[in-house]
This record gives structure tokens, C-alpha cells and sequence, in this order.
């Protein structure tokens, strides 16, 4: 390994070296706090080490990685969301789980970190496969970690059996497509596919069939979507969020990278099956979660839509279907951040308030949390002012640059279908109720430190809404990389 | 700047009030009514000095500011005589919407006064933006404290009408949305500049399927609006349920932003699928009339009564704009002006004896004359000036209307007039049910107070002098109105597709000063013989 290598790889170092930090530190000493700061410390010092890599030539470490701009962005956002989410995360546990081992739980959410992190810059079916299992067994773990609760052990077998026979089909796609094409890099394969006969690309587009299944379960997308509420509900409020940004944020990069580098949209095949997974993920997802009376498994149900959204952005093509995925995830990620965070923090000691009449008068009861919790919800259903109405903006404006009018059209009416669920939670807010008495007993300094990650993300929220340029060119020069 | 300073002053203010409320509940009320009589002192301001050169510049004050380069979007804000009214009329009802709540409002004062200078904030964006970008911003941001407005401080079927309310527009509005962003990439392509900015838009050449469909796009966001039959549904019930000043912003500003939609952008905008269009619309419009008054004539809930008397109106208002002449849209000019001060005074009156009685229900009603004397008369003021009552503003605004769309299509305006003498039945059944009539129920009820006399004389005074003097408000919106018709007319003649309808009504002389000046004689002659 050269001198460049290493640094362009250093964020990642800094992560393993912190987790075996962090786990001599456990052996040691076992300390809540002590591990919580050591988290902190490892999360922050990777990311600061991301702003001093050049990042004017990408840079390649063979086959497997590509350090570019692309890469190095989604690594930023991984980590800040998991730096929101430890932060989330020591509430949760000091209020869940107290007097069990917490320390754990630090070292395999920065497993996981580490797992997206190195995902986001594969280029390789190795390496892809190898770190997305890196973060699958961390996940399995921190899903049911609560486990003396039946539904956080059940959330946890589910996903596990169902991620297991994903990655199944993951393998069998790779091994597929590199059967027929001898190369198991992302690069290549865009060259390699324009020369293949006709039985050859039939097999490639069963390779990359399978491989859909595979990402489309990670994703969560529908016909693959059947776990996602019943893990958003199990899993305590930070790891959920962890799964609706960290995970899915990473997988929705390595995908864009993928068909990007691979070309993929030569196929009109795939894209065809694309625009059925988007338009059936956007307008089930919204559907269902008109049903659900728990607050988790309303978000579980619009993230689905929501990643349907971002499969809008990733079929209108390359010019402009990447920077709006892009802005679009950046946006989601601070909002739903913020959403979980603010369970996380009104939440009784015994149990989280998932059930949405616990939301009722909570406008009167704590107005500062509500106002966010209310800017959060206006943001996932797209209102002007809030960042998710510019990452909408974006979206639409690739539907419709690209003369994609049915998705855009369904886009816009599953986005009218989801603003009534998210009316419902507003309102609930709203609701005069007298009698309820602020059901919050956190230590002051743990809501303040909690209300202030909560009000940073709200006012990204706002920020974003209102002026968006910086993030925009910033999005804008991510992809000169890649195209190339 | 002027213009920018005014949409930051009601936004200010608003967070100012919600802070404030935390503490004191009349410190709100003070900083939203310091804020809108500002913006209305300014509008004033930028009126009278606007008046000499009102013939050689297209835009009194405009400003712009960069916000989003890399779409084409920018922040651009344009005052013409048209929307010099609009603002007139907005922040004088803003006014009156504060202090009609002075004393209607007793929870969450704080809040309230927020969203009530939100939605202020957002309407006038709506009568200011030139940048499509911004006018859909400011479209959508009127809603969400709207909706609020009602969901929190309205009557008992709040929820419900609150969703239906927000439903309704939203998806409307995301529809236009997407012909807005079509029409962007249509210019783009076309140009290489990728703008939403709204002089360049113009002119953009498409072919007619597509502008007819980008047009229906932003009409059915702006009939919704408008509450034109079918899309009038959510109206009724928005209206009955929000509190006094929502109704009256509701009724007197929200509805009107359709109207002023179909004025600034579909007819230039769309040209030819405009007059495509225009026997459907003035269809739809005269529906809406007839439709309005019938229902309005069979309520037993006094602000669902005033809500469809609403839907009438509005019929009026697309009538006249789909005749695409000078005359009918002066017409419709003045009876967005009239139709907001009548129907926001009805309201209050509503609001007032609901206050008092703690009902709606005109049965329940009957005989109040004796009880409350300056009400009824107040209330008479008004109930005439929706019929229409020569003299007063309606009255002006519907003529012109129904002699500008005689000369476009003559059927449909002989229908529209049925709809006056329906006018006249729904107004004076509610007269008759409310304030005369034997009572049904004993009320001992106090009679307006002060507060609430200074916002009914100060409404009568405009109705009066709109009826006396159109010409001062006629006079003020012509060089816009002349110049949009002119729009939509040359360009539609340059597809060379004229139809003879449009050619009688292109060479239709102005509403002559001495036009509405001789009618003026005839008005103040009547008065005299009266």
C-alpha cells in the first residue's frame, strides 16, 4: 500500500482503529459515559480527517475502492448521522435499558458505520458484498439489543432470515453476471456489456434481476418492503433511524455508483422493472401507512415511499438524476433524523411513545419540540420552507426533465396520499387535551444536549428550505467522478 | 426593496407575536396590527405616488435578488396596478382580521397571530412573486398556517374541514407544479436558458396539445382556488369552520389568488388554449353562479349561506375573465375588490352574533332587528351589496362583467343573469330569517360594541365609495389589465386561428371614462331619488 492509499483510506482507519479502541477500552473499564465520549471522539476524528483528503483526483485502490468526491460525501453524511444517532442513541439506552451492559452497543454501531462507510466507496462486488455483510451482522445485533423485549427479538429474527436470503441472491446476481463477463468490477462491465450476444444479455439481465431483489430488500422497497415495519417498530427509536439513513443512504450510493459506472441504463429492461418498483414502493408505501396507528411504523411505511421517490431520481438518467438522489437522501436523512431523535427524547422510561394519541396536545405541552417535530413532518411531506420540499423540487424537476410524466404524475399524487397521515400527526399535536401531565422525566442536562441535536437538525431543515445553493453545488461537483 | 421589506415585515412580526404570546396575550395583537397597518400605509404610500407615470412603466417598483442560480430561480417581486389592489385589499382586510380577533381569540393568542401573518405574508408573495418558482413558494405557504388557522381555532368540525381544505389545494397545486416545471424545460430547450422567471416565460412557443395541457394544469389549481363547481367542495366547509379571521381571509384573499392566477399567468401564458377554453370555463363559471345561489338559498347554517353566496360570486369572476375583454375584466378587477369587503363583512356580522348567541343556525335565529339595531343595519348594507344594489361596489363589478361577456358569448351571460335575481332571493331570505321576521328564541344580546362598529363603518365607507367612484380603482388597474388582454388577444391572433366570437370581442371599445362616469350620474340620481 502506498502513502496515498493510506491516506485517502484514513477516515476508515481512524474507524477501526477506534473500534478496537473502544474494545480494549470496554475490557478495561466498563463505563457508560467513558464509552459514549470515546464513540464520539472516534466518529468525529474520522470525519475531520475526511476534510483534509485531496479530493481533486480520485483516487483508486485497484479494483476495490474509488476515493472521489462522491464517495467521500456520503461518507461525511454517514458519519454526522451516526454522530446524531450515539448521541440519540445514550438517551434511549439510559432510559431503556438501564443496569444492562450498554458499552456493546457503541462498538457495533461503529461496526456498522464502518460497514456503510467502506460501502459507499466499493466499486468492486467484493467489496460491496463483504462490507454490506460487515454492516448486516452488526445490525442483526443492534436490532434486538433490548432483548428482554419479545417484539426487539423478533424484529431481530426477521431480519436477519430475510437479509440472509438477500445477500443470497445478491451472490447469486454477482456470480451471474460475473460468469458471463469474467469481471466482478463496476468499471469494466460498461464496456464488457456493449459487446454481449443476445443469450449473454439475457443472463446478465437475470444477473442483474437478482441483484435487484438483493438491493431492493435493503432498501426496502416494495414487492421487498415486508420487514420494514415490523423492524422499525422493534428496534429501539436510534437504531431505526440508523437503518431509514445510515443503511439505506449507503445502499442507495453504491447503487447509483453501480449503474453509473456499469451504464446500466443502456437496459431499458431493468429501468422498466425500476419505474414498477418506484411507482408500486411510492404509492403502497403511502397507502399503508394511512393505516397504522403507531407513529414507527408510519415512518417505516413513508420511507418506503420515500425511497420510491429516490428511484425517480435514480431512472431519470445521468445528468440529472444523480445530484437530485443526492440532495434528496441529504435532506431525508436530517429530517428523519430529527423525527426519531424527538421519539427518543418524549418517550417514557418504561417504553417508547410509538402509539400516535400519546402525541395528543403535545403542541401545549412541550411547544419548542412539537414546532420541530412539526417542521420534521412538513418536510417529509414536501411543504415549501423545509428542506424536503427543495429535495421534491429536485426530484421532479429530474422526472420532468427527462419526460418521465408517469412518475413524476405518481409522485405527485402519492405525495398528496402521504400528506394526510402526516395532517393526522399534526393535528394529533394540536388537540387540546388538559389533563395529560409532561410525561418526559430525562435529567435536564439529557434533554437539553438531546433538544439541541434536535433543534441543529430542525434548523437544517429550515436552512435547506430556504436556501439550498451551498448543498446544490455542492451535489453538482460530486459526480465529475464518476461520469468520467 | 420596498416589496421584499414588506413580505420580511409580516414574517417578523408573525415570529415577533409568537414570542411575545408567551408572555402576554395583547402583545401579540399589538405587534400583528403595528405590522399590517405599516404594510398598508406603505401600500397607500407607493399608490399615490405612483399615480403620475402610471402610463410609461410597465412595473411601479419591482426588485430581485438571486436565491437559487443554478435553477434560474430568483427572488422577483413586481408591483402593477393590479397588484397594487390586490396588496390594498390585503392588508386592509389584514387589519380588520386582527382586530375582528381582538376579542374572539382568547387561547394560544400568541400562535395565532403567527399563522395570521403567514398566510398575510404568503398572499402577498402570491399578488408580488414574478418568478414562477416563487409564486408556487408562496402559493404553497399560504396553506400550511391556514390550515391551522382553521384545525386549531374553528368550530367543532374543524379536523375534518381543515384536511379537506389542505387536501383539495395541495393536490391542486402540485398539479400546476408540474406545468410550471414544464413550461420551464419547455423555455429551456427552446432557449438554453433555464429561468422560471416569468417575462422571459412568456412567449414561450409550444405546440397546442402541450400548452393546452400545461394550461390545465395551473387552471385546475386556480378554479380549485377559486371554488369553481365541481372543485368548490372543500369551500362550505373550510369556511364554516375557521374562526372570523379566517373566514374573512379565506373568503376575501385566498379565493381571490385563483382569480389573480388565471389573470397574470394562464391568459398570457396560454393565449391560445385560453380562448380554446374559454366556453368551458364560462360554462363552469355560469354553473357556479346558479349552482352558489341555489344552495345558498336552502342553508340553515348562516356561514355555510354566506360560504355558497361565495361560490356565486366567484362564478362572476371566471365568467368574466374567460370573456377576454378589456371591459369584463375590469369588471372582475372590481368585483375581487367588492366581493372581498361585502363577503368579509358578512362574516364578521356572522362571526359577531355567533359570539354572542353561540349558534349558526338560522332557524334559531329570527326577530334580531330590535335586539341589535346597528347590526341589522350593518347587516342590511352588506346583504344589499351582494345583491348587488346600484350604488354600491358589487353592483359595478357585475355589470361590467355581464356587458363584457355579453359581447363574447351572449347565451351563456343571459343565463349568468338569472343568477342576479337568485341574488336577490338568497340576500333577502337572509335578512328576513335573521333580523326579521317573528323570533324563535328569546336573545337578550348586546348590540355591536365600538371596536366592532369603527371595522363595519370603515368597510361600509370603502363598499360606498367602490360604488360612487369605480373609476378611482378602474383607472388605477387599466394600464395592467389592457395590457394582459392585449397579451392574450395578439398573440392568439398571430396562431392565425381566430374565431369570429373573438373577433367582435377584440374590437370592443374600452370602459370609457365616460363610460362609468355617465353610469356614475345615473347611480348618484337614483341615490337622490331614494
Amino acid at each position: 500500500m502506498s502513502e496515498l492509499d493510506i491516506t485517502s483510506l484514513l477516515p476508515m482507519l481512524i474507524l477501526a482503529v477506534g473500534i478496537m479502541f473502544t474494545m480494549l477500552l470496554v475490557a478495561v473499564k466498563r463505563n457508560h459515559i467513558l464509552t459514549f465520549f470515546c464513540t464520539l471522539i472516534v466518529l468525529l476524528a474520522s470525519f475531520i480527517s475526511i476534510l483534509f483528503i485531496k479530493v481533486e483526483a480520485p483516487h483508486a485502490i485497484g479494483e476495490l475502492f474509488l476515493i472521489d468526491r462522491f464517495g467521500l460525501y456520503f461518507q461525511a453524511l454517514i458519519l454526522l448521522a451516526t454522530l446524531a444517532i450515539t448521541i440519540f442513541s445514550y438517551i434511549s439506552i439510559l432510559n431503556f435499558f438501564p443496569e444492562k451492559r450498554k458499552e456493546e452497543y457503541y462498538l457495533l454501531l461503529m461496526l456498522a458505520t464502518l460497514g456503510s462507510a467502506t460501502m459507499v466507496i466499493s466499486t468492486h462486488f467484493i467489496s460491496f458484498f463483504v462490507s454490506l455483510e460487515v454492516l448486516n451482522v452488526s445490525l442483526y445485533t443492534l436490532i434486538s439489543y433490548y432483548r428482554e423485549r419479545t417484539t426487539a427479538i423478533e424484529a431481530g429474527l426477521k431480519y436477519l432470515i430475510l437479509a440472509a436470503m438477500s445477500s443470497a441472491f445478491l451472490l447469486f446476481g454477482m456470480a451471474l453476471i460475473y460468469a458471463i463477463t469474467g469481471t466482478m468490477s463496476f468499471h469494466p462491465l460498461a464496456s464488457i456489456i456493449t459487446t454481449l450476444n443476445t443469450t449473454d444479455t439475457i443472463m446478465m439481465l437475470i444477473g442483474i434481476g437478482l441483484m435487484i431483489v438483493g438491493i431492493g430488500f435493503k432498501l426496502g422497497l416494495v414487492p421487498f418492503h415486508m420487514w420494514t415495519p415490523d423492524v422499525y417498530e422493534g428496534a429501539s427509536s436510534p437504531i431505526s433511524s440508523f437503518i431509514a439513513t445510515v443503511s439505506k443512504g449507503a445502499m442507495v450510493a453504491v447503487l447509483l455508483r453501480f449503474f453509473i459506472m456499469a451504464n446500466l441504463y443502456r437496459f431499458e429492461k431493468i429501468i422498466m422493472v425500476f419505474t414498477g418498483i418506484a411507482i408500486l414502493s411510492m404509492l403502497i408505501g403511502n397507502l399503508l401507512a394511512l393505516l397504522q396507528n403507531n407513529i414507527k411504523r408510519i415512518f417505516a411505511y413513508s420511507s418506503i415511499a420515500h425511497f420510491g421517490y429516490v428511484l425517480v431520481a435514480l431512472i431519470s438518467g445521468k445528468e440529472l438524476g444523480p445530484p437530485a438522489a443526492i440532495f434528496y437522501i441529504t435532506a431525508y436523512t436530517i429530517t428523519i433524523l430529527g423525527a426519531f431523535g424527538l421519539i427518543t427524547i418524549i418517550s417514557k422510561s418504561d417504553d417508547e411513545t410509538t402509539d400516535i394519541n400519546s402525541y395528543q396536545g403535545l403542541f401545549w405541552r412541550h411547544p419548542v419540540l412539537a414546532a420541530i417535530f412539526t417542521v420534521v413532518l412538513l418536510s417529509l411531506a414536501g411543504i415549501p420552507l423545509t428542506a424536503g420540499f427543495m429535495g421534491k423540487y429536485f426530484l421532479l424537476t429530474a422526472g420532468v426533465g427527462q419526460g418521465k410524466w408517469l412518475l413524476a404524475i405518481t409522485l405527485v399524487i402519492s405525495s398528496v396520499i402521504g400528506l394526510y397521515y402526516y395532517l393526522r400527526l399534526i393535528n394529533m399535536m394540536m388537540k387540546q387535551n388538559d389533563d395529560a401531565t409532561s410525561n418526559s422525566n430525562l435529567s435536564k442536562i439529557l434533554s437539553i444536549s438531546g433538544g439541541l441535536v434536535l433543534a441543529i437538525l430542525g434548523f437544517l431543515v429550515i436552512w435547506l428550505g430556504v436556501s439550498p445553493n451551498w448543498l446544490i453545488d455542492l451535489v453538482n461537483r460530486l459526480l465529475t467522478s464518476l461520469t468520467s | 426593496m420596498i416589496l421584499a421589506c414588506l413580505i420580511i415585515l409580516l414574517i417578523g412580526s408573525g415570529l415577533l407575536a409568537w414570542l411575545a404570546g408567551r408572555w402576554n396575550s395583547t402583545l401579540p395583537r399589538l405587534i400583528s396590527l403595528a405590522a399590517i397597518l405599516i404594510q398598508f400605509v406603505a401600500v397607500l404610500y407607493i399608490w399615490i405616488e405612483s399615480k403620475p407615470n402610471t402610463a410609461g412603466k410597465e412595473w411601479i417598483t419591482s426588485y430581485s435578488h438571486t436565491w437559487i442560480p443554478a435553477f434560474g430561480i430568483q427572488i422577483k417581486l413586481a408591483m402593477d396596478g393590479l397588484s397594487l389592489l390586490m396588496s390594498l385589499l390585503t392588508s386592509f382586510l389584514g387589519v380588520l382580521a386582527v382586530i375582528v380577533s381582538w376579542k374572539e381569540i382568547k387561547k394560544r393568542v400568541g400562535f395565532f397571530h403567527f399563522n395570521l401573518m403567514f398566510v398575510l405574508a404568503g398572499i402577498t408573495g402570491v399578488f408580488l412573486s414574478l418568478d414562477l418558482f416563487l409564486f408556487y413558494f408562496s402559493w404553497e405557504l399560504m396553506l400550511i398556517p391556514m390550515y391551522f388557522l382553521i384545525s386549531v381555532w374553528g368550530y367543532e368540525n374543524r379536523t375534518y374541514a381543515a384536511n379537506k381544505f389542505f387536501l383539495f389545494t395541495q393536490a391542486s397545486g402540485l398539479l400546476m407544479f408540474l406545468s410550471i416545471l414544464g413550461l420551464y424545460f419547455i423555455h429551456g430547450r427552446n432557449t438554453g436558458v433555464y429561468t422560471f422567471d416569468y417575462e422571459q416565460l412568456l412567449n414561450t412557443s409550444m405546440g397546442p396539445q402541450i400548452a393546452f395541457i400545461l394550461m390545465l394544469g395551473f387552471a385546475i389549481a386556480f378554479f380549485v382556488k377559486l371554488s369553481t363547481v365541481p372543485f368548490h367542495s372543500w369551500l362550505p366547509d373550510a369556511h364554516t369552520q375557521a374562526p372570523t379571521a379566517g373566514s374573512v381571509i379565506l373568503a376575501g384573499l385566498l379565493l381571490k389568488t385563483g382569480a389573480y392566477g388565471l389573470i397574470r399567468f394562464v391568459l398570457p401564458f396560454f393565449p391560445q388554449a385560453s380562448h380554446q377554453f374559454a366556453p368551458v370555463a364560462m360554462t363552469l363559471g355560469v354553473i357556479s353562479i346558479l349552482y352558489g345561489a341555489k344552495l345558498a338559498f336552502a342553508q340553515t347554517d348562516l356561514k355555510r349561506l354566506i360560504a355558497y353566496i361565495s361560490v356565486s360570486h366567484m362564478g362572476f369572476i371566471l365568467l368574466g375573465i374567460y370573456a377576454l375583454n378589456e371591459m369584463a375584466m375590469q369588471g372582475v378587477v372590481m368585483q375581487i375588490i367588492a366581493h372581498g369587503i361585502s363577503i368579509g363583512a358578512l362574516f364578521i356580522i356572522a362571526g359577531a352574533l355567533h359570539d354572542r348567541i353561540n349558534t349558526r343556525e338560522v332557524e334559531q335565529m329570527g326577530g334580531l332587528w330590535s335586539k341589535v339595531p346597528r347590526m341589522g343595519a350593518m347587516a342590511l348594507i352588506f346583504v344589499m351589496a351582494s345583491l348587488g344594489l346600484p350604488g354600491l361596489g358589487n353592483f359595478v363589478a357585475e355589470i361590467l362583467i355581464l356587458i363584457g361577456s355579453f359581447l363574447t358569448n351572449k347565451t351563456l351571460t343571459i343565463i349568468a343573469t338569472l343568477g342576479l335575481v337568485a341574488a336577490t332571493i338568497y340576500s333577502l331570505r337572509l335578512l328576513q330569517k335573521v333580523f326579521y321576521g317573528k323570533e324563535n328564541k328569546h336573545w337578550e344580546i348586546p348590540d355591536l360594541s365600538i371596536r366592532e362598529m369603527i371595522v363595519m363603518l370603515s368597510l361600509t365607507a370603502v363598499i360606498i365609495w367602490l360604488g360612487l367612484f369605480p373609476t378611482t380603482v378602474l383607472y388605477e388597474s387599466k394600464s395592467s389589465v389592457k395590457k394582459i388582454i392585449e397579451e392574450a388577444n395578439n398573440n392568439y391572433n398571430n396562431e392565425g386561428k381566430e374565431s369570429i366570437q373573438i373577433k367582435k370581442a377584440k374590437n370592443v371599445p374600452m370602459p370609457s371614462t365616460a363610460l362609468i362616469e355617465g353610469k356614475q350620474n345615473l347611480i348618484i340620481k337614483h341615490l337622490n331619488a331614494n
